[in-house]
């Protein structure tokens, strides 16, 4: 089976994420409710909104655990329903569960995914071996995943997502239970991981403090998307000092006028 | 450090064949690893058909008298007559056991790490399913090498052509647990399928006694054993084990693979099955939320 080429028409170069028109229903519940917005090659795009604001459906679609029925998700060009192979390819994805097989060693846990994208066991060595240097946990590689750290386990999670060259890397709250110290380190290393790979990045979160000044903000509410763009833009968007107040005023705003609606 | 060839990022290569190969590799490799971790599996899977054959073929042996029926060419002993059926309850165990393995899986995410393998589903869940398969038969082959000292000895040709069967039944067997696991939310329900599963197919089936045998007591349990799809498991087995192809059998059990796998690749669907519809393994459905 070969690649298939990119999907869209225009666009030209395609988008690392391009979201368009998604609507997704459970019942009468409308988890994501006319979604639109885009990522660019090599951006950090911070998703923020809270616990419930449609963040986890976003990426179950976007990983095709399901899939869409309405609008297009395409990754790099790739259209996730119509050509899946290519666009998965193209992802690296952290999960907001802890997805490691805790009885198997660290080395094992990264072997398995490599195989699950197809390389050599011999490649899949090498590329482990590298990616777990990065994360500076290449000591750890015969210890059994159970052994490690909550954060330990998260920068072997980001080693195993980075494992096949992905274009865009996906976290879901990555940073969900761990200490501040844990939380610091994992996001910048993910940023800078993010700068040498020339890495679009999707940073699901509802902790403010995570935005840093440089990246695109996604806000989601309800569903629905209620600010997009730099930092800046939506300070001025918004007309607030800073984002903790930018987010008060959209989430409220809406709240407001959904319940009047 | 060794670095990786890394590939150019503008020529992502597409799913090549020796991808695929890799991808099954890897899948079947986990499984295994994950079956030396659990030694107690190991000898589980052993000790429960042993203990059926040293002990309870042991009682009936008196009781019973099993004529000559194909494919016997004499008189056997009830040890001998069980043995394929004892197969079977190994694949049964095992079937169901990788199913419970996937329910484990989606709950603690595994699952999803599969699922985002740029390989089609259908060839994931297939290779999910022949890592069950080749564990079952490690099991098989221990197990008939323990009944060869107990007299249980078919032709040397029987062993090598009992694998295609013990493949093809342990497919449907896995399939239907993987079926059915897709409709479990969480580990806790699964026993009471296994109950309302294995044991029913079990015992309704010509394992442990000759159908003709049971005609004579109930012809209703007849029926259903007739209708029962593992009948047809051990019999593939047993007529296989003794060089012989039943054709009824392998068409029933090819049959029944079919539609079970068909079902699950179904269930596990992304846009059509089960899971869209729930809202997704690992148990937290974005259902209805407090907005």
């Amino acid at each position: 089976m070969s690649s298939p080429g990119p999907d869209t028409a225009g666009s030209n170069p395609p988008r690392a994420l391009e979201i368009s028109g998604l609507t997704h229903a459970f019942g009468q519940n409308k988890a994501l409710d006319d979604v639109n917005f885009t990522i660019d090659p090599s951006r950090f795009c911070v998703l923020l909104g809270l616990n419930g604001a449609g963040k986890t459906t976003l990426f179950s679609l976007v990983t095709r655990l399901y899939s869409n029925t309405s609008g297009a998700i395409r990754v790099y060009g790739h259209d996730v329903r119509r050509s899946p192979g290519a666009a998965l390819q193209r992802l690296g994805v952290v999960f907001q569960q802890r997805t490691l097989d805790l009885d198997l060693t660290v080395m094992q846990n990264l072997l398995y995914h490599a195989a699950l994208h197809g390389f050599t066991p011999r490649e899949a060595r090498a590329r482990a071996e590298s990616q777990l240097e990065r994360v500076k946990l290449l000591d750890r590689a015969k210890d059994k995943a159970r052994r490690l750290s909550g954060g330990q386990m998260r920068r072997v999670e980001i080693a195993r997502a980075l494992l096949h060259d992905p274009q865009l890397l996906l976290l879901d709250e990555p940073t969900v239970g761990l200490d501040i110290d844990s939380r610091r380190d994992i996001l910048e290393r993910t940023v800078a991981l993010c700068q040498d790979d020339q890495l679009a990045v999707l940073w699901a979160t509802h902790l403010i403090d995570e935005v840093t000044p440089e990246s695109q903000i996604v806000m989601l509410h309800h569903g629905k998307v209620v600010a997009d763009g730099s930092h800046d833009a939506v300070l001025s968007g918004s007309a607030t000092e800073n984002i903790s107040a930018a987010f008060a005023k959209l989430t409220q705003d809406k709240a407001v006028g959904s319940a009047a609606a | 450090m060794t670095s990786a060839p890394v590939p150019n990022r503008s020529e992502v290569s597409g799913l090549s064949l020796s991808g695929y190969l890799n991808c099954m590799r890897g899948i079947v490799w986990r499984e295994a690893l994950r079956f030396l971790q659990q030694r107690e599996r190991f000898v589980a899977a052993l000790v429960r058909p042993l203990v059926w054959l040293f002990i309870f073929a042991a009682g009936f042996r008196s009781v019973l008298g099993v004529s000559i029926i194909p494919p016997y060419e004499t008189y056997v002993l009830y040890e001998v007559y069980v043995t394929p059926g004892l197969v079977g309850m190994i694949q049964l165990f095992n079937g169901m056991q990788s199913s419970l393995s996937m329910v484990y899986d989606r709950e603690m995410g595994n699952m999803r790490t599969l699922l985002i393998s740029p390989y089609p589903r259908w060839f994931l869940l297939t290779s999910k399913l022949m890592a069950g398969v080749a564990v079952s038969l490690l099991q098989v082959a221990v197990f008939l090498a323990i009944t060869w000292f107990w007299e249980v000895e078919p032709p040397l040709f029987g062993y090598l052509a009992v694998i295609p069967a013990l493949i093809l039944s342990g497919l449907m067997l896995g399939a239907l647990g993987m079926l059915l696991s897709s409709g479990i939310k969480q580990l806790e329900n699964f026993a009471g399928i296994m109950n309302f599963v294995i044991f029913p197919m079990f015992f309704a089936s010509s394992a442990l006694y000759p159908l003709w045998r049971m005609k004579e007591t109930s012809p209703l349990l007849y029926e259903i054993c007739q209708y029962n799809p593992f009948t047809y498991i051990v019999e593939l087995i047993r007529f296989a084990l003794y060089g012989q192809l039943n054709l009824q059998a392998l068409a029933i059990v090819a049959g029944f693979t079919v539609v079970f796998l068909g079902g699950a690749i179904f269930a596990y669907n992304p846009s059509k099955g089960l899971i869209a519809r729930r809202g997704g393994p690992g148990g937290n459905a974005p259902g209805p939320k407090g907005g």
